[in-house]
């Protein structure tokens, strides 16, 4: 159900562009440089985003085409970007991620780091996606990274070593919940991709140019080894078997692994809201045979008990979701969780299962809420207006609308550049879901009392 | 008036420092790099090697020419939807970033300034073209909106794939009936936003300029301001001068603006040039086809202001204009004063670094010497030759395959609307020795020693501060959370870190409370910069 008139032209975007993705997603990686393959506009638009979300310094390196490489190709000024970064960072794996220039001419970034490593053998090792943003978003792009990261390293040595798990575009906060949750179930884990301190590091005391932290080389070389993979999302690994320009399907890295080194793929919802939770606790005792720790049983009661104390103030109010297709499928479940109606699901994403992961969820007894593909926020906002939410959770560049509509934005997800902190945001787990909980909880109340005009502060 | 003047101290050579920052590069780099890190001497200006191509895989500061022309030049008018004819991404990181504020006269006029059109080009598109789409697009922003008019930028993938923008617009135009025109700003076109500007200012001089013929006189002192961008409330400053001193700003090229302006613009007095880089060129081929003649301004620091605005009323020369002028800038000298009185001492003798933009890195360094505050070191991110050594070596600089690239364009006279008596006018001021189509550049008014370095990477940015230690680093949001890493403030001056105005009397009172505030806050002294451990062995600049 959208707008009478379907819009050829993009007014607004709700998406961000498919290079983005990758980079954030080899931030992720130890001792990794990403090398974004184009014209250095799309590097420096780019770092500009994370940097103004994640406020930590965000290095990527360009391969800057000029007028002739766009006619004779981008082999020279590839292996140029490469020769500078080893000479300034010395890295470990330089990630390459190309842009609609470079596919559009059809440059062979694969071709090119190969004949780089065959002539210097000790060049570091290197890592390439091909991430049109004419093929797809930031979400797919940073899904296609991890893919790619994963066929270029993991090689079987030994046998279930371990478990992976492949997050979806989480926060630094996320991932770190993530990382506590492995480690108190005692259990060897690789955490791919891992940002949570690259892009959210302490002061230092030293200049690094490569901040610490990430997955390291080694680790990613294990995958192959695990006794199987956790994928969070139901969707981006359901992309229609959409294949990418090369030929290669859609692949994740957990699907890589199981077609090829027998690993098997565990596919779990986001761990927003109880539920869904649980259901990523249990898989985990399942997995590795420890029961679950104490303290997320705790945790959990909390929760149950903020819900409860909360409920009264959440309960029926109509909400406005939007932003990647994977977030806002496990917003809008948790939504369910707390009496929350989703009236309207909005991502740029337009993998054409958003609709059909949805109504799984309503189990044919819930009303199917709006849902726009592909979304423009000029779209989103002539529905609101219709529709009258009581509230909009998303990010940051949703704000016009709230503004307009006058009621809260509940900021979550990524950019978040009109708040302090986007980078630690918990979204996850109980204690992320509590947090969440409680910020929406918050918005209703600040509301209230402001627009209240005795004042109370009881609330 | 200029108290500043007594700079003539020299800093420490910084020789020793340039040495150590290209023995890391190989040795072609090194070469390259040589020549655009300069130690100045002001008595000789050392030639600075500028608008080149940055290396493939150095880290740079600068963007894509779509960048400074959609970005810059075209962004900041409110009566015109710009479309992006490319992928998302560029249109989507466009989106609002440059915080240049706009003020439509009534709720309801028109700003489309916080829209970002794209055609959003899809695999199909780039394989069978997307010139349908585009025109597409164009008819449902006109339907949607009815602007005034509508501009095309191409970005890098359309460059490619053929598709003809400027086809489509003319097309577009003469169905709709509204002024359509495109850039042809692909990002690869120039080696950085540079190229940009010129491509925009070629076409809104060739497409916009001269429209409108018929608005007759509109104030007795009517001017054009180029290379405002109002960010952080800047132009509105400017204007508020302008106003009192019985000033008619026609257009301002571009901020809080309108296209509608532009198209009759010809009809001003004098152009004054603020950001020299990115809009001379229209204000040249204005002089050429219209005879409007230019001078530089800097409304960026108080002394500075107040000389741009005298000369301003000099130009005019009419006695009531200069009585208004010399009592505005008395009163507001006086405000400023008061302040810089009591901040001056509390952030005498600090060092500060400065690498940005086209202009700003000039500009703001009167700030900085109001306060005596000292520039160690300074350059641009995508500044020419003329803009560090001056305009005087314009003949002298290297056309190469990048700057061939952006068409030259040939300018005639206009028969009817060229005003010969603009042009007498300025015969007459220049012997008394009224400056036009002069910018002295950023060297001859910096320290000798003091380190000049064009497009800085990252690598030179990390080496100079480990080595000069500076007090404040003045650049933009990409450079900021590198740089507090190191304990050192960062100072956007892209943004203004969301404050400002920093122009006038009263941006200049305002930036000299943010230098209190940076420079004295104890946050500073909880990072651990490395450098805090050891102690200094070269007094005040130290070399590892
Ligand atoms: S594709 Fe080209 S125009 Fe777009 S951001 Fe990149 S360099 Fe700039
Ligand atoms: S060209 Fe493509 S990759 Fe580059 S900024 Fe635009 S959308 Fe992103």
């Amino acid at each position: 159900m959208k707008e009478e008139k379907e819009y050829i032209a993009t007014r607004n975007a709700c998406k961000l562009c498919n290079p983005l993705g990758a980079c954030l997603a080899y931030k992720g990686i130890k001792g990794c440089v990403p090398l974004i393959h184009g014209s250095q506009g799309c590097s420096t638009y780019i770092r500009r985003y994370m940097i103004s979300h994640f406020r930590e310094p965000v290095d990527i390196a360009s391969s800057n085409f000029t007028e002739e490489s766009t006619i004779f190709g981008g082999r020279q000024n590839c292996h140029q970007a490469v020769g500078n970064i080893i000479k300034q960072y010395n890295p470990e794996i330089i990630a390459a991620a190309t842009t609609c220039l470079s596919e559009t001419i059809g440059d062979d970034i694969e071709k090119y780091l190969k004949e780089y490593k065959a002539e210097f053998p000790d060049a570091p090792d290197f890592i390439y996606a091909n991430t049109p943003s004419y093929q797809g978003t930031h979400a797919d792009g940073f899904h296609e990274a991890v893919a790619a990261t994963v066929r270029s390293l993991a090689k079987r040595t030994k046998k279930n070593t371990h478990i992976n798990l492949f997050p979806g575009m989480y926060s630094p906060a996320d991932l770190r919940y993530l990382k506590r949750v492995m480690d108190n179930y005692k259990t060897n884990y690789v955490l791919l991709p891992d940002y949570s301190e690259t892009l959210d590091g302490s002061s230092w005391s030293e200049y690094k140019k490569i901040p610490d932290g990430g997955t390291s080389k080694e680790a990613i070389i294990t995958t192959a080894d695990a006794q199987a993979s956790i994928e969070f999302g139901a969707i981006f690994n359901k992309a229609g078997g959409s294949t990418n320009k090369n030929g290669r399907s859609k692949e994740t890295a957990a699907s890589y692994l199981e077609t090829t080194f027998g690993v098997p793929a565990l596919r779990l919802p986001w761990p927003v809201g109880v539920e869904a939770t649980d259901l990523f606790f249990k898989t985990l005792s399942e997995v590795t045979g420890v029961e679950k720790p104490d303290e997320y049983v705790k945790e959990r009661g909390r929760l149950i008990d903020a819900y409860a104390d909360g409920h009264k103030y959440v309960f029926g109010k109509k909400a406005v979701i939007y932003g990647e297709e994977d977030l806002v499928l496990s917003i809008y479940r948790f939504l369910n969780e707390i009496g929350v109606d989703t009236i309207l699901i909005a991502s740029g994403g337009k993998s054409g299962a958003l609709a059909s992961e949805i109504e799984k969820l309503t189990m044919g007894e819930m009303k199917m809420p709006e849902i726009i593909d592909n979304a423009d926020f000029e779209e989103i906002a002539a529905r609101s207006r219709e529709l009258k939410p009581d509230i909009m959770i998303g990010h940051s560049k949703g704000y016009y609308i709230a503004r307009e509509l006058n009621i809260p934005l509940v900021r979550i997800g990524f950019p978040i550049h009109d708040r302090l902190g986007g980078q630690r945001l918990l979204h996850i787990g109980y204690e992320g879901t509590n947090d969440l909980f409680e910020k929406i909880v918050n918005a209703f109340i600040e509301k209230n009392q402001e627009s209240s005009e005795v004042g109370y502060k009881y609330m | 008036m200029d108290k500043m003047k007594n700079i003539k101290t020299e800093l420490p050579d910084p020789s020793a420092l340039k040495e150590e920052i290209l023995k890391r590069y190989p040795r072609k780099i090194a070469k390259k790099r040589e020549k655009s890190i300069v130690i100045n001497d002001p008595d000789a200006i050392p030639e600075v090697q500028a608008n080149v191509r940055t290396i493939p895989g150095i880290i740079t500061q600068r963007g894509c020419t779509y960048a400074g022309c959609k970005g810059v030049i075209l962004g900041p008018s409110r009566d015109i939807v710009n479309i992006v004819h490319g992928p998302i991404g560029c249109s989507f990181y466009a989106w609002l970033t440059r915080r240049n504020q706009t003020q439509p006269p009534t709720p309801d006029s028109p700003n489309f300034m916080t829209y970002c059109f794209s055609t959003d080009m899809q695999d199909s598109n780039i394989v069978f073209g997307g010139e349908q789409k585009l025109r597409q697009a164009i008819k449902e922003a006109y339907e949607l909106f009815h602007p005034y008019s509508i501009s095309v930028f191409s970005t890098c993938p359309v460059g490619l794939i053929g598709d003809d923008i400027h086809a489509a617009c003319r097309e577009m135009k003469a169905e709709l009936g509204i002024n359509i025109f495109g850039f042809s700003c692909e990002g690869y076109k120039g080696v950085s936003q540079s190229a940009g500007h010129h491509i925009a200012n070629n076409r809104v001089f060739t497409d916009v300029v001269g429209r409108k013929t018929d608005k007759g006189r509109l104030g007795k002192f009517q001017v054009n301001l180029m290379g405002e961008y109002n960010i952080g409330g800047d132009a509105f400053v400017i204007e508020k001068y302008f106003k009192e001193m019985g000033i008619t700003l026609l257009a301002s090229f571009s901020g809080n603006s309108t296209i509608e302006s532009y198209e009759y613009s010809q009809d001003a007095d004098v152009n004054m040039v603020m950001c020299h880089r990115s809009i001379n060129y229209i204000a040249e081929m204005m002089e050429k086809k219209y005879g409007i003649p230019w001078f530089k301004v800097n409304f960026i620091g108080a002394n500075s202001s107040a000389k741009s605005l005298r000369k301003l009323a000099e130009y005019f020369g009419d006695k009531e204009l200069i009585e208004k002028t010399e009592l505005l800038i008395e009163r507001e000298m006086a405000r400023v004063k008061a302040v810089a009185d009591r901040v001056r001492p509390k952030v005498e003798g600090k060092r500060a670094m400065l690498f940005v933009g086209g202009s700003r890195a000039h500009h703001y360094q009167e700030l900085f010497n109001e306060l005596g505050i000292e520039t160690l070191s300074a350059g641009y991110e995508f500044g020419h030759r003329d803009d560090y050594e001056g305009r005087h070596v314009i003949p002298t600089i290297k056309v190469d395959a990048d700057s061939r690239n952006i068409e030259e364009l040939t300018v005639v006279k206009s028969e009817t609307l060229f005003k010969p008596e603009l042009q007498d006018k300025k015969l007459l001021l220049e012997q008394k020795g009224f400056k036009f189509e002069h910018y002295e550049g950023m060297m001859p008014t910096m320290k000798k020693n003091s380190l000049v370095i064009d497009d800085i990477n990252h690598w030179e940015t990390e080496k100079i501060i480990e080595m000069m230690k500076p007090d404040l680093f003045c650049a933009g949001i990409k450079e900021k959370y590198v740089v507090q890493k190191h304990g050192i403030p960062l100072k956007q001056l892209h943004s203004y870190d969301y404050g400002g105005p920093y122009a006038g009397f009263e941006g200049a009172i305002n930036f000299y409370l943010e230098m209190e505030r940076m420079l004295a806050c104890d946050i500073w002294k909880m990072v651990d910069a490395p450098w805090k451990h050891e102690p200094s062995i070269m007094g005040s600049m130290v070399y590892e």
